[in-house]
């Protein structure tokens, strides 16, 4: 294809990837690049990686990949065109079409439905620069929006309106309604007695300084006088299990990692993208150095030398912070090649999505950072034998990881004497839906679902069901409110605990609307790859409509669902495909939906 | 190597470390579907037919890649791995025309009574273009009743090959082959997202227009005739193609020393495909432009038994 590439595009770019050093890579062509041949597959395979940043360069500097723009990328990466433009349109948040220089993505998902968000979307829907979006991860302060903005930061918009909206896509500077806000009701109550988030809204997320008078630091301090394998040892003794969903125990999956032997590699999984779920970004807004340390004394316990930090592309202001207290980190010697004189090195890549659900599954996120399509990759080999890069991998999610200082400094005994003895420790919960003060709660291990409803200031009205564990979970009943929120009680139960999503529906609520969205999401963010997802989740989405409006088939909807769900759960590869069936599952098993049918 | 020891539905065998279950299960005279895999590519484990079980594992697993273990214990033919390849298979039939799959895959599709037509009928096709057009995390909602496919019109766009992405089930072969299991041109991938996600050049520009070089090992790899020599659409089209007709000769192709083994498909004494075969050292299966396309010259030389060989080399030299 033969298209030009403008000066603000190639600008972007080279700004990332600084200027071309031959004609062989889209700089001009000099008399020398007749004669030397520069590049090839070794050196493209390690610039591969750049191939998203790249396309969110280009995307940034006009608000759209061009065909120029992609074609310069391509040059300058040695990617082949098609395989660029496979990976662009791969994310929901890069257009490969042309549009405008703001575009306002405006959660239509099952939190921000219903408060308003869905009123907002067809207000708006109209507009050629206003797009529906799922789950923004900012269920406390619905409606919310993402602004995209060409050649300025992306925004998140809060407590929006179809006037306020149309303000920022016109030009006016997004206003913070509430700058020191993170979503952590405790903490603006000046709640004492918590080891997570107290920090939150309480320190200038900027400022080291803070952080240290907050006793920040000082588990690193006290990390680097121990042998890696005791760390290891402490946080095994801790119990501590992986807040990401899968609730594998962080000790034993970094054994495996270090039992590898060779150069491993430290991930941070901060693609918070299950709708409902907004923890990590409050975490990353307001104490963005309490993850910075963590992942410093994460890598320091595994052995690796680098750290990647994947943040959703939906999350611009915890990435912005995040960053801030990188540069800070580094300048003081709390980031490098030799971390408070220790020897020890250290250091940590920002990555943000796209916009792609699926990237939150471990291996998808691999392929998303090396400049592959995020799909994710079957298993065996799993991350702590070939992650990304194909070195070991240890990844873990935020929540996670910012156990780590706390379980340093009081030693994992102390830790694991909180909650119950397969749930130790302390947990955060993402309140939202039809609760008076929606927002992220820490509470020890244990607590039941309707103490965390009634913490987040009760219910608006009658409860009808709670969803638990996100989209990829399932409803609860009332009869299950005082079901205790740990690994054993949810399993035994039959439900999972997810990302810790708490989000009660009340009886007005109408779960035709809301499963129907839950089945849309799904097929939306199936990456494609494996047949019983790609096709499953529309099929599902398909039945879902006849079972409410019509026509039957011959097979009956909820047989046909039922079918579906199964095939997803036995034959697809991933996690996305095991639980898209999950919620309408359950809601069918309640009562929710289908019942006079 | 030393042989792993594993049951497949119960009987004890011995197969070779490194194997995959597949192997395993082919070696044992038990065969497995299959749709995405082929000796020659790399597993990509995506059309999930030839998925087993194995004890112990919450899913069911691919067998494609997967390599066998110790004690592994496999059932090819539990109510689980049966109901899972039904719905597959009826996943893709009922979103994909599959016409035109092998005749072994339509077996399998029998023997697990593959029944499309359970998920309601089928919406209008998208007209040309608009499936390209999709961007990833959105879409339209279900028709009424109606149930999502592909069906799109036929991509015609050079005088060697059609791509008719209504019978793709994407299962990355012709990605692979186009790419680093063959030939290394890279001018498709998959694009898009889900159901969307479909094989594409960058913006969806003709071939012609793309890295393309027409060596044609998309098609000899595609499962589902999705792609396909002109020459065979042609004659489909005006419903000459008569397959039982056909004879296949085996040559080597005379364009290079290579010495790449050519089956010329012939059908009333004309060309009409050519292939190679996947056991040949030389090839794998996989040929270039001139050995896939560049057959025409043969059949302007008139009956080599009466024709000067002055003129059957003039001939040839100006093809």
């Amino acid at each position: 294809m033969s298209v030009e590439t403008s000066d603000a595009e190639r600008a972007a770019v080279d700004e990332l990837l600084g200027a071309p050093d031959s004609g062989w890579v889209g700089g001009d062509r000099s008399a020398a690049d007749h004669h030397i041949a520069r590049g090839g597959v070794r050196q493209a395979a390690g610039v591969r990686h750049l191939l998203l940043p790249a396309l969110q360069a280009a995307q940034g500097a006009i608000g759209w990949v061009s065909p120029g723009a992609l074609n310069y990328i391509s040059e300058r990466l040695s990617v082949p065109p098609a395989e660029a433009y496979a990976v662009a349109t791969f994310y929901a948040l890069l257009a490969t079409e042309e549009r405008p220089r703001r575009v306002a993505h405006v959660c239509e998902d099952v939190s921000c439905r219903t408060r308003g968000g869905r009123e907002l979307f067809e207000e708006l829907r109209e507009r050629d620069d206003v797009v529906a979006s799922p789950c923004l991860g900012q269920c406390d302060r619905s409606p919310a929006v993402l602004m995209q903005r060409a050649g300025e930061y992306d925004a998140s918009l809060w407590y929006s309106t179809p006037e306020s909206v149309v303000d920022v896509l016109e030009g006016a500077e997004p206003i913070d309604p509430n700058p020191g806000h993170f979503g952590i009701p405790q903490t603006e109550a000046g709640s004492d007695g918590l080891r997570l988030l107290h920090r939150v809204g309480a320190i200038d997320p900027y400022s080291l300084d803070d952080y240290r008078t907050a006793h920040g630091y000082a588990a690193l301090s006290k990390a680097l006088e121990m042998t890696p394998t005791e760390l290891i040892e402490e946080v095994k003794r801790s119990g501590i299990k992986g807040r990401g969903g899968a609730a594998f125990p962080m000790g034993v999956k970094w054994e495996a990692v270090v039992a590898q032997g060779s150069d491993p590699v430290l991930v941070c999984n901060a693609d918070e993208a299950e709708p409902g779920t907004f923890k990590d970004r409050g975490i990353m807004e307001g104490d963005p150095f309490s993850l910075v340390e963590a992942m410093t004394i994460a890598g320091y316990a595994i052995g690796a030398h680098r750290g990647y930090l994947y943040i959703r592309g939906e999350y611009p202001r915890a990435a912005r912070h995040v960053a801030s207290a990188l540069e800070v980190a580094r300048n003081a010697g709390l980031l490098g090649d030799d971390i408070l004189q220790s020897g020890f090195g250290f250091d940590i890549e920002i990555r943000m999505g796209g916009g792609a659900y699926i990237c939150g599954e471990e291996t998808a996120l691999f392929n998303s950072i090396e400049g592959f399509r995020g799909e994710p990759r079957q298993k065996p080999p799993y991350p702590a034998e070939a992650g990304l890069f194909g070195l070991p991998t240890a990844i873990n999610n935020v929540e996670t990881l910012i156990n780590l200082p706390l379980i340093v400094l009081e030693g994992g005994e102390a830790y694991a004497a909180r909650g119950t003895p397969e749930s130790t420790g302390i947990k955060l919960f993402c309140l939202s839906g039809d609760v008076v003060n929606p927002g992220v709660y820490e509470v020890e291990f244990g607590a039941t679902i309707r103490e965390l409803i009634e913490l987040a200031g009760g219910p608006l009205d009658d409860i009808a069901a709670v969803l638990l564990g996100g989209v990829s979970g399932s409803f609860v009943g009332t009869d299950q409110l005082d079901l205790p929120l740990t690994f054993e009680a949810t399993r035994e139960a039959g439900v999972a605990l997810g990302t810790a999503v708490v989000m009660p529906f009340s009886s007005s609520t109408d779960f035709d609307d809301v499963t129907k969205r839950i089945a849309a999401f799904f097929r939306d963010e199936s990456c494609g790859q494996c047949v019983p997802c790609r096709v499953g989740t529309v099929r599902q989405e398909e039945a879902l409509y006849r079972l409410f409006d019509g026509p039957p088939t011959t097979t009956g909807e909820i047989g046909l669902l039922t079918e579906i769900d199964e095939a997803m759960k036995l034959g697809s590869i991933c996690g996305l495909g095991h639980t898209a069936g999950s919620a309408i599952q359950s809601a069918i098993a309640l009562g929710l939906i289908g019942a006079d049918r | 190597m030393s042989d792993v020891q594993l049951t497949i539905d119960g009987a004890a065998a011995s197969v070779p470390e490194g194997a995959t279950i597949l192997e395993a299960c082919r070696a044992e005279g038990r065969d497995q579907p299959t749709l995405c895999y082929l000796e020659t590519l790399t597993p990509v484990n995506t059309c999930r037919v030839c998925v087993v079980q194995v004890a112990g594992s919450r899913t069911l697993v691919p067998s494609c890649s997967r390599v066998v273990e110790e004690g592994m214990e496999i059932s090819t033919d539990s109510p689980a791995v049966r109901q899972t390849r039904k719905m597959v298979f009826e996943f893709l039939a009922s979103s994909v025309d599959m016409s035109l799959v092998e005749d072994q895959t339509q077996q399998w599709m029998d023997h697990y009574e593959v029944d499309p037509t359970r998920f309601g009928p089928a919406a209008p096709d998208s007209p040309a273009g608009a499936r390209d057009a999709r961007h990833a995390g959105h879409h339209a909602p279900p028709l009424a009743g109606l149930t999502e496919t592909v069906a799109q019109p036929v991509k015609i766009d050079n005088e060697l090959y059609v791509r008719d992405y209504a019978k793709c089930i994407l299962c990355y072969k012709c990605v692979e082959a186009c790419g680093p299991d063959a030939q290394n041109t890279f001018a498709i991938q998959v694009a898009g997202r889900g159901f969307d996600a479909r094989i594409s050049t960058e913006f969806d520009v003709a071939l012609t227009d793309s890295a393309c070089v027409y060596c044609g090992n998309c098609i000899g790899v595609c499962p589902t005739g999705a792609l396909m020599f002109r020459s065979e659409y042609e004659l489909r089209a005006a419903e000459l193609w008569r397959e039982d007709e056909q004879s296949v000769t085996r040559t080597v192709c005379s364009f290079c020393g290579v010495g790449c083994n050519l089956e010329l498909h012939v059908q009333d004494n004309r060309i009409v495909k050519v292939t190679s075969p996947i056991d040949h050292s030389v090839t794998s299966g996989h040929l270039c432009i001139k050995g896939r396309f560049g057959y025409e010259y043969v059949q302007e030389l008139g009956d080599l038994a009466t024709t000067p060989i002055d003129i059957v080399l003039a001939a040839a030299r100006t093809s």
